[in-house]
């Protein structure tokens, strides 16, 4: 990765004057508590507050008169006369883990195919044709547009009456029907990923490009001098070398698609076949009136989300000395 | 020889394919915010009218100026705060060797991978608590959580491969840590500035979880929650002239910084990403 090479690069630090070394460190810290101090309003107390919350039967409505429940949110269960056992809470509410299903299902698959489609953007941006700038403007595009937008847009063409693809694919008789693809159960998950891989793939290819602009031009001149086939030079020069850049875009994407709210909110609201864990967590704190129920649904994704920031940090091994200074 | 032509056709058709592809579905909105009345529901390929409606029907439209005005009040308060706490940070963070730095640093990663449903239910409380609901400054205060650590992330990947020397020319002149700052490292740091400062800016205009929980009337709304809840007079009547014609006026600002400054946005975001 970069930082490492940069890490060997960097100056040794040099005892200058110990006295120095105090009045600077206090300077540090100085420096470092505002900074620390907002970070613990707005994201250390409200997490440790939702984490709370789960465990109480707070409502929107009165949240200051929470009482205690235990893990009543997470699973509960009560035994019949008859034998029979009924269970609740989120652990057994199938309506969550449909909301997991579709997380992890868009997730992987949008992640798979942006980091393909990012390739093959990277690929013919690394090589060099007239042009390069436009193309490099033109994917930019899509990044640069805000989702909600993105999301309207793109309702838009899908429209089933007056939608630009259904008339494009009736035209190419790909289709026989006019089909509602937001709409139905069957096409919405299609619908977002699309829309979802048509605006992502611009970031992953530039991550993925900068890894490859890092690569040695000789390495490939020495491949093409030994006459070594382009396929077998993508596979396996580029793509090992070019590997730990695109980890970390995959990794930090797959984080990012876990969370997704914005898009599937407004492309396909009340959807049950796109409802992810961010979208049923929202709709249950603030738009059912169930808070508690809500904040342990989202307190289960951040506890899926931590152990992932876990693995990208250990896979990933950041470097955050980055040399001594 | 053949061969070589058709791997170029191959090639730039490939080329042709990801630019209508990345292009297009904005060049349609822009075709459709020109139309009006029943020419909006025929579909075409090429522009057949250019007709203002839509544009006079946004701005006519009740709170859309009040919406617009209420995004770039917030965007830009919320870049100017996280780049004022930022930079003091980040000269900490890369030029001091202090106990806790690595933790601290892995903690200001962490936050900004964090799910923003998960302090959803807190920080309403907060808000609330303080006040703040449906305030534009409860949405600057919240938009903190993304841009604070993301800003703090990339200064500090920039300012540790400046090199020692001139702190060092610094130091022996006698000059503080704050004039060390202000004088030696802020005219190094600008191109990192604007960068930063640019995607923060992006990231808080396009915000929408905290802008729809944290708002509830008209007046106090950004634009993205604005266009969201944009509603004709009845269920099935959706205004998607007006719609596309909103949503050109808030993307077209957009595209434009970020043409402008491609380059240095790329650099940003691979710091931010590959770097880190």
């Amino acid at each position: 990765m970069a930082t490492e090479t940069m890490g060997t690069l960097a100056v040794p630090a040099k005892p200058i004057r110990s006295e120095l070394f105090v009045s600077r460190t206090r300077a540090a810290m100085v420096f470092l508590v505002p900074m620390i101090i907002a970070l613990l309003i707005v994201a250390g107390w409200p997490l440790l507050r939702t984490i709370y919350f789960s465990f109480t039967d707070a409502s929107l409505s009165n949240i200051n008169a929470a009482q205690f429940v235990g893990f009543k949110n997470y699973l509960t269960w009560t035994q019949l006369k008859s034998g029979r056992v009924l269970w609740g809470g989120v652990l057994a509410d199938p309506a969550w883990w449909n909301a997991v299903w579709n997380t992890l299902r868009f997730a992987v698959v949008s992640v798979l195919l942006e980091t393909i489609a990012g390739t093959v953007v990277a690929l013919v941006l690394n090589a060099e044709f007239k042009g390069r700038g436009i193309v490099r403007a033109a994917i930019l595009v899509p990044w640069a547009i805000p989702t909600i937008v993105s999301a309207k847009m793109w309702g838009w063409m899908l429209n089933d009456q007056f939608g630009i693809v259904n008339d494009l694919f009736l035209k190419l008789h790909l289709i026989d029907h006019k089909i509602a693809w937001t709409a139905t159960a069957d096409t919405a998950m299609y619908a977002v990923l699309a829309v979802d891989i048509w605006k992502t793939t611009p970031f992953m290819a530039l991550l993925i490009l900068a890894g490859l602009q890092m690569i040695p031009k000789d390495i490939y001149e020495a491949a093409q001098l030994d006459g070594v086939h382009p396929v077998k030079v993508f596979w396996r020069l580029t793509l090992p070398l070019v590997r730990p850049a695109l980890m970390v875009a995959v990794i930090f994407r797959l984080l990012d698609a876990m969370r997704i709210f914005d898009l599937i909110y407004v492309l396909t609201p009340n959807s049950s076949a796109t409802k992810t864990m961010s979208v049923i967590s929202r709709e249950n704190l603030i738009d059912f009136d169930k808070f508690a129920y809500g904040s342990a649904q989202s307190t289960l994704l951040f506890l899926i989300i931590a152990l992932m920031t876990v693995l990208y940090i250990w896979l990933g091994r950041v470097n955050l000395e980055g040399g001594d200074r | 020889m053949a061969w070589t032509y058709t791997k170029k056709a191959a090639f730039y058709l490939l080329v042709i394919v990801i630019v209508v592809e990345s292009v297009f579905p904005f060049y349609y909105a822009i075709l459709t915010s020109f139309k009006s009345g029943t020419s909006l529901f025929e579909v075409n390929y090429w522009p057949t009218m250019v007709s203002w409606d839509n544009y006079a029907a946004v701005f006519q439209n009740g709170s859309f100026p009040q919406n617009l005005l209420n995004s770039v009040i917030i965007a830009t308060l919320t870049v100017a705060l996280a780049l004022l706490f930022a930079v003091t940070a980040a000269y900490a963070l890369s030029r001091v060797r202090f106990r806790g730095r690595s933790l601290l640093l892995l903690t200001i990663l962490s936050v900004s991978m964090f799910p923003q449903i998960a302090v959803l239910a807190g920080l309403f409380e907060v808000i609330r608590t303080f006040g703040l609901f449906n305030t534009i400054w409860g949405l600057i205060f919240s938009y903190t959580i993304f841009t604070l650590p993301f800003t703090v992330w990339v200064l500090t990947t920039f300012m540790r491969d400046l090199p020692l020397e001139i702190e060092e020319a610094a130091i022996v002149d006698g000059a503080t840590p704050w004039i060390i700052i202000t004088r030696v490292f802020m005219p190094l740091m600008w191109p990192a500035l604007v960068t930063t400062g640019l995607l923060a800016f992006i990231a808080a205009w396009n915000e929408f979880l905290f802008a729809l929980t944290f708002t509830s009337s008209n007046s106090t709304r950004t634009v993205p929650v604005a266009i969201a809840l944009l509603s004709g007079a009845s269920q099935f009547e959706i205004p998607w002239g007006t719609i596309m014609a909103a949503s050109v006026i808030v993307t077209v600002p957009l595209v434009v910084l970020v043409l402008i400054f491609q380059r240095k946005i790329i650099s940003g975001l691979t710091a931010g990403g590959v770097k880190g």
